[in-house]
């Protein structure tokens, strides 16, 4: 981007960030990254929840490292909703907004008189982003929208781990990061609808459709196959709908990938004309045989020894890395996939960077995240009524 | 009801998983998608069986990625296809590709090309690794791109190797990063008249997804993360983050101060812990002992309600056809039916973001190779 930020797809759009906690925060990072101004709309006592919401006690200028990940670079306005003049000020906030993110259970913001249909007559064009944990409708709408929760819900924690397992659930947030990026899609594809009607919209995501989206290969063979449940693999499970060899082995000094191969080309590298015979057409209904014959194998040998063999011959498969050796390697390295946080007294911390390049470039951003209510004064002051003279 | 995208057309070259998956969330969208594809065979997932599931001759794979889309037939390596695909990206709002670095330039397809012949056009491209550094060349393929970002010592427990995520996040993940820079390009495009060049790749997003836990670990000083004995869910989290085994079924319990815990189960011994807030996290297979313990005494139904009437974050561990059941998922109204009969049942999963009220419905299932040569041709290639 030779015209630096202004050359952002998303500069000059306001985004009002009503969310907390993970998914809506997340979306509103998005945005920000693409170049949208990006205002956190906090309680005055204690703001977002995820300020105190320490992890492995790391903190960054008082406030959870984990805070700062997803709300670098916005600006945050302290306002208690249930106080007529404040309220007053953020609808006048929001009628220059083009974007309100919020993620309160089903009903709360109709409460509060910021619901779809009050904030459309305050400003028509508004683009209107609910993020809830099991939609608006059902038994489950009252059930706290959290990602292990909706997991443990949706079957995702039986496609983990292998055949002998219990449910496996996996170990951080992604439905979260899921649902944010549903968000977004929405959001854009709305403000684009309104370059041609004027009119705003309202989008709509929770976290166990995302859940069911995730998976949808292989629910969808789920629902055409008699709603056969997935059965893991009985070792090196990574997908329960793939067939051999299609999984993690043990090698002599470590675990490897092996990904979709034709079983003749296994046999071949591998020197197992055993596998050969079960023929390609049983590769899924006696996958726990074959891969079985496979681990025998692969465990004999350095994992090093094994890529030699089988990256040559154009076979899909990879060392198991950890964060580490990842970190270490010349491949995160040239990926250039980290950036670092500066904040006004000078702290830093290095953090991920926006996975989407924009004309080569990964949008970055060097701010930390906003103490609370530290832009309450200027943004308020923005949209201040005229005074009577 | 006006689906956002409507009128905007996105040519496809992509193959697989994360370049269709973006095409398909632009076409629920609203988007007009037209698959380009080899004549030979086509794209390669047509002939990538999940289990052994099949519609018309095609995966369901191939179905569920690529329902209601249009498919054309092009031979990129002849002098004619080349031009009629050049002729018809000079004509899109956005296209989608997927081919390894280098090759899409070599196929005089690359953005510099298109963007010769359509200067705003919204070019979004995936790659497995990127496009600098040792591991560009490699096969971009989820469970290798998961296997080299080390998420697989984030599920399971302590005592497991690497576990991957059962389900191929990385391409899909990458597939929805790609779809929110092309919309962002096409919003670029339609205020400004410019053109974008989005890019993403699975790494990336398998290090976006991961970003809470990894930021973390950069600062602290690289230590590892480590996962529970049991029921781990959460490396970094404090107890009693994780899943419970019940006398039926498992439990799972979300982020819950352990006063409140031992207040609602009741167990008074987990009290002691709440005393210093940090051994929540010091101390927390000790917790999990005592929790698990208890929680044994009685089923996963019997504690989700106890708890949940309490305001407790927990939720039983269900299995597919539990969750099918479930008047919720009825609720969320996620399948479509795109079978000529009732025999001939074929259900479809529906987009996962509703416009407006409105959830976008699957209307059919994936083309046949070249199945709409005829009207692409008249449309776009005379």
């Amino acid at each position: 981007m030779c015209d630096g930020a202004s050359g952002l797809p998303l500069s000059g759009l306001r985004v009002l960030d009503f969310a907390q906690f993970l998914a809506g925060p997340v979306a509103a990072m998005r945005l920000s990254d693409l170049g949208a101004e990006v205002i956190k709309i906090e309680r005055p006592q204690g703001g977002d929840l995820c300020r105190s919401m320490v992890v492995n006690d790391q903190v960054l200028e008082g406030d959870s490292l984990v805070f700062h990940t997803f709300n670098r670079g916005k600006k945050s306005v302290a306002a208690d909703l249930k106080d007529l003049a404040d309220l007053a000020a953020v609808k006048r906030l929001i009628k220059t907004a083009d974007v309100l993110i919020h993620n309160f259970r089903p009903g709360v913001m109709e409460r509060i008189g910021l619901g779809y249909q009050t904030v459309k007559e305050l400003n028509p064009r508004l683009v209107y982003g609910g993020v809830s944990g099991y939609g608006t409708e059902g038994p489950w709408v009252k059930k706290p929208g959290q990602d292990l929760l909706v997991q443990s819900l949706s079957g995702i924690a039986w496609l983990n781990g292998d055949a002998s397992d219990g449910p496996v659930p996996t170990g951080f947030a992604m439905l979260d990061v899921a649902t944010a990026g549903n968000l977004v899609q929405g959001i854009l594809a709305c403000l684009l609808r309104r370059g041609t009607t004027g009119q705003g919209g309202l989008v709509e995501v929770d976290l166990m459709t995302t859940a069911v989206d995730l998976t949808f290969e292989q629910f969808t063979c789920f629902l055409n196959d008699q709603n056969r449940p997935p059965r893991r693999h009985d070792v090196g499970n990574a997908n329960p709908y793939q067939p051999a060899p299609y999984g993690i082995y043990k090698t002599a000094d470590g675990y490897m990938a092996f990904a979709m191969t034709p079983l003749t080309v296994v046999a071949d590298l591998l020197n197992t004309p055993e596998i050969a015979q079960f023929g390609q057409d049983h590769a899924f209904s006696h996958l726990n045989e074959i891969k079985a014959i496979i681990a025998k194998v692969f465990v004999t040998e350095p994992t090093q020894h094994w890529l030699g063999i089988l990256e040559p011959a154009g076979v899909w498969c990879a060392p198991v890395l950890n964060w580490v050796e990842f970190v270490e390697s010349e491949g995160f390295k040239a990926a250039n996939l980290v950036q670092t946080l500066k904040s006004e007294s000078g702290a830093e911390a290095l953090t991920t960077k926006c996975p989407i390049r924009i004309d080569g470039q990964a949008p970055s951003a060097t701010a930390v995240a906003p103490t609370l209510g530290r832009d309450t004064q200027s943004v308020f002051a923005e949209v201040a009524p005229q005074q009577e003279a | 009801m006006t689906l956002p995208l409507e009128g905007v057309l996105v040519v496809d070259f992509s193959q697989f998983l994360a370049g269709p998956y973006a095409s398909l969330r632009l076409q629920d969208l609203g988007a007009r998608v037209i698959k380009v594809e080899n004549p030979n065979q086509g794209d390669l997932c047509r002939r990538l069986y999940l289990s052994e599931t099949m519609i018309d001759g095609d995966s369901t794979l191939f179905h569920a990625i690529n329902r209601g889309k249009e498919s054309i037939a092009l031979d990129l390596k002849s002098q004619q296809g080349r031009a009629q695909a050049q002729q018809l990206a000079s004509q899109a709002h956005v296209v989608i590709q997927n081919f390894r670095p280098g090759i899409i330039q070599r196929l005089g397809l690359g953005y510099d090309a298109v963007r010769a012949l359509n200067p705003s056009v919204v070019y979004g491209s995936v790659s497995g690794y990127g496009h600098d550094g040792p591991w560009t060349d490699l096969p971009g393929q989820d469970l290798l791109a998961q296997a080299r970002s080390g998420i697989m010592w984030l599920s399971g427990n302590q005592n497991a190797g690497p576990v991957p995520v059962g389900l191929p996040l990385a391409d899909l993940l990458a597939g929805a990063t790609l779809a929110q820079g092309v919309l962002a390009g096409l919003y670029k495009q339609a205020t400004r008249k410019q053109g974008t060049l989005v890019e993403t790749s699975l790494l990336e997003c398998i290090v976006d997804a991961q970003f809470e836990l990894l930021t973390t670990y950069l600062n602290n000083g690289n230590t590892m993360p480590e996962r529970e004995a049991e029921g781990s869910a959460h490396a970094y989290l404090a107890a009693p983050y994780g899943l419970y085994q019940t006398s039926r079924g498992a439990l799972a319990l979300a982020m819950t101060p352990l006063d409140t815990l031992a207040e609602a189960l009741p167990l008074p011994a987990l009290a002691a812990f709440a005393v210093k807030p940090q051994s929540a996290f010091s101390q927390r297979a000790e917790i999990r002992d005592l929790i698990s313990a208890h929680l044994m005494t009685q089923t996963a139904a019997h504690w989700e309600e106890r708890l949940t009437a309490r305001r407790i974050w927990c939720a039983r561990v269900l299995a597919w056809p539990e969750l099918l059941d479930s008047a919720t998922f009825k609720a969320l109204d996620m399948t479509s039916d795109i079978g000529a009969s009732s025999e001939s049942r074929r259900l479809l999963m529906k987009s996962p973001l509703r416009v407006d009220g409105q959830r976008a419905p699957a209307q059919a299932q994936g083309p046949a190779l070249n199945a709409d040569c005829a009207k692409i041709t008249q449309e776009f290639l005379n």
